[in-house]
């Protein structure tokens, strides 16, 4: 099982307590979880990735392993550490000050 | 006992009030999507349990919620379980219309530096639900285009005759940005809409939104070289008595406006107002030649003249206007009063409310005599808007 780390105002929209798991086929990529993650819970289509384009909002960032994942491309195999659930999939709000 | 229920939209989260006729000891309830942006919320005149609610953020974009049992709880349209066909959520996309069958797939409106901009979805300022059917709302949007569902919110599709009448490339933001924030349905012809945009101006549809006129001859503003340009005002609000829908009231920018004519042709009416910069405006429910304002020191300092927060009423549809300040505060009070802010209710007397950016709703049940806060500390009021309960 995939682990899944959404922000806490996606958690509320999405009725969900802590990590999220995910059974998801390999590979693992950043585009398949958040496939996986929009298709179990509709409630979050367009809250991270546009409709359409499929981009990721600019004000969110993917990380994983302690690494930066935002600008990696979308279908980039993901460390062992997270297909095999041992690492959580990391969706973090970029800070803003004031 | 019919009671009042007040929907408020803010900075950090929606709140519900209610009170019953007399409007004297109001319950508080929320906030409603804590944390986010509610531009505004608002329930069907058909059912006054269904409301819609704009849910915005900076992070995660547009969400729509609504609710069937007075605010008590609320949903995602669509958001728990994917569609009868499998279909995905759609209730929050808003994709403005490209296809050829309008014959103008409008890409591009005015920029700050006077370069063309594609327009591109930021969020609904402004739920307008249908007077006939609680299924169906008009949503104002930035950048500017108006957007309709029929389906209680599962889907929204655009209705382009508005951006693709042919001024659409000269419209520019205003420094809120370009926002389609006041809509009015005509209750005595359905096929009438009367919208507005800052910074673009005001339009009317009378064949149902397949097509737009822009209704801003008498307007003046100082910062257009052209008096009587066709588009390019700065409106704040429209407001309109829905006993008298031809006549219309106008805040804007600087300037309180009238027409008695739909639109068609607007004069002055600010007379003897300390200052005629604003936002709000609205009209009592029963008394079409009875208004509100309240005044803001100019468009370079956002809050009351002389630190009092003052309502103007005219009782003679615009020109003399008097000072309400019974209840409100008369000294270092340097809040703003936003477009959507101000509503309304129908009991008699005719309750007048509206919110501030310093987090206080403000209430009169004696059409503005007297006035006292309902609340204090809110985050900054984004919009109320008053429902009549029965």
């Amino acid at each position: 099982m995939i682990r899944v780390v959404i922000p806490a105002h996606l958690k509320t929209l999405a009725r969900v307590d802590g990590e999220i798991k995910l059974e998801v086929s390999p590979p693992v990529t950043q585009r398949s979880i958040l496939d996986a993650l929009e298709a179990r819970y509709p409630v979050l289509l367009g809250t991270i990735r546009d409709h359409d384009t499929k981009q990721r909002r600019a004000f969110l960032r993917f990380f994983a392993c302690e690494e930066d994942w935002t600008h990696e491309a979308p279908d980039k195999p993901l460390p062992e550490a997270v297909a095999s659930g041992k690492e959580p999939f990391l969706v973090i709000g970029a800070i803003a000050g004031g | 006992m019919s009671g009042v229920r007040l929907l408020v939209g803010t900075r950090k989260g929606g709140f519900v009030l209610e009170a019953d006729g007399k409007r004297e000891k109001w319950s508080v309830s929320g906030p409603h999507f804590a944390g986010w942006e509610i531009y505004h919320m608002k329930g069907s005149p058909v059912d006054p349990n269904r409301i819609y609610v704009s849910q915005t953020s900076g992070w995660f974009g547009q969400m729509i919620q609504r609710s069937s049992d007075g605010g008590k709880t609320w949903e995602v349209p669509g958001g728990t379980e994917p569609g009868p066909f499998g279909q995905p959520k759609m209730s929050n996309r808003f994709a403005y219309d490209t296809s050829a069958e309008t014959g103008k797939p409008l890409t591009t409106h005015q920029w700050y530096d006077g370069t063309q901009h594609p327009w591109e979805f930021k969020r609904v300022w402004h739920l307008e639900p249908s007077l006939t059917d609680p299924d169906t709302v008009y949503a104002g949007v930035e950048d500017a285009a108006l957007f309709r569902t029929t389906d209680a919110g599962l889907s929204w599709q655009e209705l382009p005759g508005l951006r693709g009448h042919g001024t659409g490339p000269k419209w520019q933001p205003g420094a809120g940005g370009m926002g389609l924030h006041t809509i009015i349905l005509d209750p005595s012809d359905p096929n009438r809409i009367f919208i507005a945009i800052s910074a673009a101006g005001a339009f009317r549809t009378d064949d149902g939104g397949k097509t737009w006129k822009p209704i801003n001859k008498g307007l003046r503003s100082q910062y257009i070289p052209d008096p009587d340009a066709e588009i390019g005002h700065c409106i704040h609000h429209i407001a309109m008595n829905p006993k008298r829908p031809g006549v219309l009231f106008m805040q804007k920018h600087w300037d309180v406006m009238r027409s008695d004519n739909a639109g068609d042709q607007w004069r002055e009416v600010s007379g003897n107002l300390p200052t005629d910069f604003g936002f709000v405006i609205d009209v009592h429910s029963h008394e079409p030649e009875t208004i509100y304002v309240v005044p803001i020191k100019s468009d370079g300092e956002h809050y009351p003249p002389e630190g009092k927060l003052r309502v103007y009423r005219s009782k003679t549809g615009g020109n003399e206007w008097e000072p309400l300040t019974k209840g409100l505060p008369q000294g270092n009070c340097y809040v703003d009063i936003l477009r959507d802010a101000m509503s309304v209710d129908t009991l008699d007397k005719c309750g007048v409310y509206f919110g501030t950016t310093g987090g206080q709703v403000y209430a009169s049940n004696d059409a503005g005599d007297t006035w006292k806060a309902i609340v204090h500390d809110l985050p900054a009021v984004l919009s109320v808007e008053a429902q009549t309960l029965p």
